[in-house]
């Protein structure tokens, strides 16, 4: 092995081996890189040991430092509930109002509350919460069934005309095709349609008002402010749950569509309602 | 004054020159750079001392700023997302005058190297100053070049290992020290300074020190030489920015060859004889490992050491100084020129010297003038133009601003009566480290109202706002418009944020939205 054969061009010695005459150049790789070539090698078999790796039949080994992506995701999910405990402590305890009241409190509900919106509310209420015909645009002031905190909560708990709850809000405007001559519906609704703006026929308004007073007064009240005990919405402001105009008003007249809205609270719990109470509160129209 | 047998030669190899270079791949010749003396290495002693004083004291430098701002001159608060740099505070989106800074340090490295060479390389760069400061070290307890390079021949000995240990040891400090003052940047220096060393501070902090101190220690102590070299894109860069009359340290071998070492026999012989006496200090001082002599080479950082050695060597042999000297190529070329008679002759040192020895009149001498031309004035021109643009931008930069965001879902809400609502996000930016109350108003708009959501404030045009010093306030307003004035689907209006103990006042224009129907 002592016999080193030294290249004659370039003066570099060979490593012994040898094809056809053609011997390879001993031009060794740089000490550092080698030294960090095994220890790298020591480090991924290590490695392999301590984090989970080599594959078996079912599963692969879970490696002695018992490191799963799974349990990470976990304890940062518990983490992240753990940040929030103290908040979602505060909310169960006060009421929607109290939440309202304190600034912290309110922010973090609004957040959580709006988060829920996204995943539960927004496929009939629309993502910005304007909803549409036949889904109350809640950033509005103006409320079915009542805007203040706790009747938003009740709303939201119990829902609206949803038959599985004995609680639900419910009340259902009957169908005046059968009671009312086609003539008298063109009357009130024109009436109707006269409290918030111009008519084209106003020779109707004032036979209309009596029809009013004789049949819809009793829910929608003789000023026709509604009345929110049953859900009667006001008649003579600019908001149109099933659009405005005496056409739409003659159609909802005689054959009415009354909405429907699932009870939230069995699905959600009390926490989640509460900010999603505050969170709608918060739009604009709270009162 | 010596004769010029006297002057010892050197056994010096300049192991990094042209002609000695090996393959890459293989093993570093160590370098033992002799200690040099005199003017530059003065010169660069005062640069060491006041760059590493700057780098080291900084963070302990304190600036009161009042009870709401941190008082430490110069802060990197990357947890707060601000800069504080004396009597100047950077938020984050103020960072242009950081870039700023940084182009006017790129232009003044243009001006230092068209000007001076690579100046920046061979006295103010941290490799520069920080290697120097290792070989300090290296010589105290290792002994100047000789007994250095015997020791390293030499085998491991107890004294040897004794004499290592205590090396890698100081610089092992030097480079903790090093790391450890970086860190101080970024935190409040004393607080921190206990906390490193309780081991309470964060583990960023040790592991910014622990990387530093591997980099500087590596860098200073084993790579030295090699990251100038092949490291460092700056030499490659500075090539293109020297020209002919940028200056640069130059072998002036119109004066020096042809070098000897035996002058008298030659002279005896008849043969001219130039100023080099060819004792290798120049090559013996050099950090670098190479041989000026060769010329200009990328390996250069021009620390001016072998000026010293050689005009050191000059002094005892009664010559002139500035055999090696700063020069520019315009000059050196007129003498070499000279030397040659028009490269028609080899270096003859006769004609550059009038009968009595002294230089002729024709040897062209550096003046200041010469270093100045448009492209320096370029330089400077520009240079001083970034400075006074960001010094005019600072000094009228708004402290207080406000930011609005419309709502995009809703763009708007129709109220029972008809009105238009529009939701907006309005950013209040109170950005001097006081406490204010800033008042925010509606203009234009006539006859809308806001209402800020929260707040028990009743509905109007305008609210005071308490905003925490140095933070950011962050509003929910609602603006209302009745029916009869709104004026088509946008209208636009003013949020104007009004300090009414300064006086300063910033706006935002933005858009009210009502639906195409309600006019």
């Amino acid at each position: 092995m002592s016999d080193q054969h030294i290249d004659e061009v370039s003066g570099v010695s060979t490593t012994g081996h040898e094809w056809d005459g053609i011997r390879e150049l001993n031009n060794p790789l740089p000490r550092w890189w080698v030294i960090t070539f095994y220890i790298t090698i020591v480090w991924a078999i290590g490695y392999t040991v301590a984090y989970p790796a080599w594959p078996m039949l079912t599963s692969a080994t879970k490696g002695v430092l018992g490191y799963s992506s799974r349990n990470e995701v976990k304890n940062e999910l518990a983490a992240a509930d753990a940040a929030k405990d103290k908040y979602v402590a505060a909310v169960q305890s006060k009421s929607v109002s109290e939440i309202l009241a304190d600034d912290s409190l309110r922010e973090f509900a609004i957040a959580a509350g709006g988060a829920a919106f996204k995943v539960n509310c927004t496929q009939c209420h629309g993502s910005g919460a304007t909803g549409s015909k036949g889904f109350p645009n809640l950033n509005d002031d103006d409320w079915l069934w009542g805007g203040k905190p706790d009747q938003i909560q009740q709303t939201i708990t119990h829902g609206i005309r949803f038959s599985s709850d004995s609680d639900t809000r419910a009340s259902e405007m009957p169908a005046f095709a059968e009671v009312l001559s086609a003539e008298q519906i063109a009357q009130v609704s024109t009436f109707v349609a006269s409290l918030s703006g111009t008519v084209d026929n106003a020779a109707l308004i004032a036979p209309g008002a009596k029809v009013f007073a004789d049949n819809c007064a009793a829910c929608h009240g003789d000023t026709a402010k509604g009345n929110r005990e049953v859900g009667a919405p006001n008649l003579t402001d600019a908001i149109w749950l099933y659009g405005s105009g005496e056409a739409a008003i003659a159609a909802q007249i005689r054959a009415p569509r009354n909405g429907v809205m699932p009870a939230w609270g069995p699905r959600l719990g009390e926490t989640k309602v509460e900010e999603l109470a505050v969170y709608i509160h918060s739009l604009g129209g709270g009162e | 004054m010596l004769d010029q047998t006297q002057i010892e030669r050197l056994e010096a190899e300049p192991v990094n020159s042209a002609k000695m270079r090996q393959p890459l791949y293989a093993a570093r010749k160590k370098i033992f750079p002799k200690r040099a003396s005199g003017r530059f290495r003065q010169f660069k002693w005062l640069v060491m001392a006041i760059t590493l004083g700057i780098y080291y004291l900084t963070p302990w430098l304190r600036w009161d700023r009042g009870p709401y701002a941190p008082d430490q001159a110069v802060l990197v608060d990357l947890a707060n997302r601000r800069f504080y740099f004396f009597f100047i505070e950077i938020w984050p989106q103020e960072f242009y005058y950081v870039a700023g800074l940084l182009v006017m340090a790129g232009v003044g490295l243009f001006l230092l190297t068209s000007t001076v060479g690579r100046a920046w390389c061979g006295y103010a760069c941290p490799q520069t100053v920080w290697v120097d400061l290792f070989l300090v070290v290296e010589r105290a307890i290792e002994g100047d070049r000789n007994a250095r390079m015997k020791l390293d021949a030499g085998p491991w000995t107890i004294r040897k290992l004794g004499l290592r240990t205590a090396k890698h040891l100081i610089w092992l400090v030097i480079a903790i020290a090093t790391g450890g003052a970086w860190i101080f940047y970024f935190a409040d220096a004393p607080t921190l300074l206990g906390e490193v060393i309780t081991g309470a501070a964060a583990s960023i902090a040790y592991i910014t020190i622990g990387v530093l101190t591997a980099t500087t220690y590596t860098f200073g102590g084993l790579m030295r030489e090699q990251i100038c070299t092949y490291m460092c894109p700056w030499p490659r860069i500075q090539a293109a920015m020297l020209d002919e009359s940028s200056l640069t340290v130059t072998y002036n071998d119109w004066r020096g060859e042809p070098r000897s070492r035996h002058a008298k026999k030659a002279q005896v012989a008849g043969l001219p004889t130039g100023d080099c006496v060819d004792c290798n200090a120049c090559v013996a001082v050099c950090p670098m490992g190479i041989d000026i002599r060769d010329g200009q080479q990328l390996e250069c950082i021009t620390c001016a050491l072998c000026i010293d050695a050689c005009d050191g060597v000059m002094d005892k042999l009664g010559r002139e100084r500035g055999l090696i000297s700063y020069a520019t190529l315009t000059d050196y070329n007129a003498n070499m020129a000279l030397a040659t008679a028009q490269g028609t002759l080899p270096i003859r040192p006769s004609l550059i010297r009038t009968g009595d020895g002294e230089f002729s009149d024709k040897v062209a001498h550096f003046h200041l003038r010469k270093i100045f031309r448009p492209r320096t004035f370029a330089y400077m021109g520009l240079w001083s133009m970034l400075g006074l643009a960001l010094l005019y931008s600072l000094l009228t930069r708004d402290r207080l601003e406000v930011n609005v965001l419309h709502d995009r879902n809703p763009q708007f809400v129709t109220l029972s009566d008809g009105a238009i609502r529009n939701g907006y996000t309005v950013k209040l930016l109170n950005m001097i480290p006081e406490p204010r109350t800033i008042v925010v108003r509606l203009e234009g708009l006539e006859g809308a109202e806001m209402s800020l959501v929260g707040s028990e404030l009743p509905a109007g045009r305008s609210f005071a706002i308490p905003v925490e010093p140095d933070r950011l306030k962050t509003l929910k307003i609602f603006v209302r418009l009745p029916v009869a004035r709104i004026q088509g689907a946008t209208q636009t209006f003013r949020f104007v944020a009004e300090d009414k103990a300064s006086f300063e006042s910033n706006q935002y224009t933005a858009t009210f939205n009502a639906p195409e129907s309600s006019k």
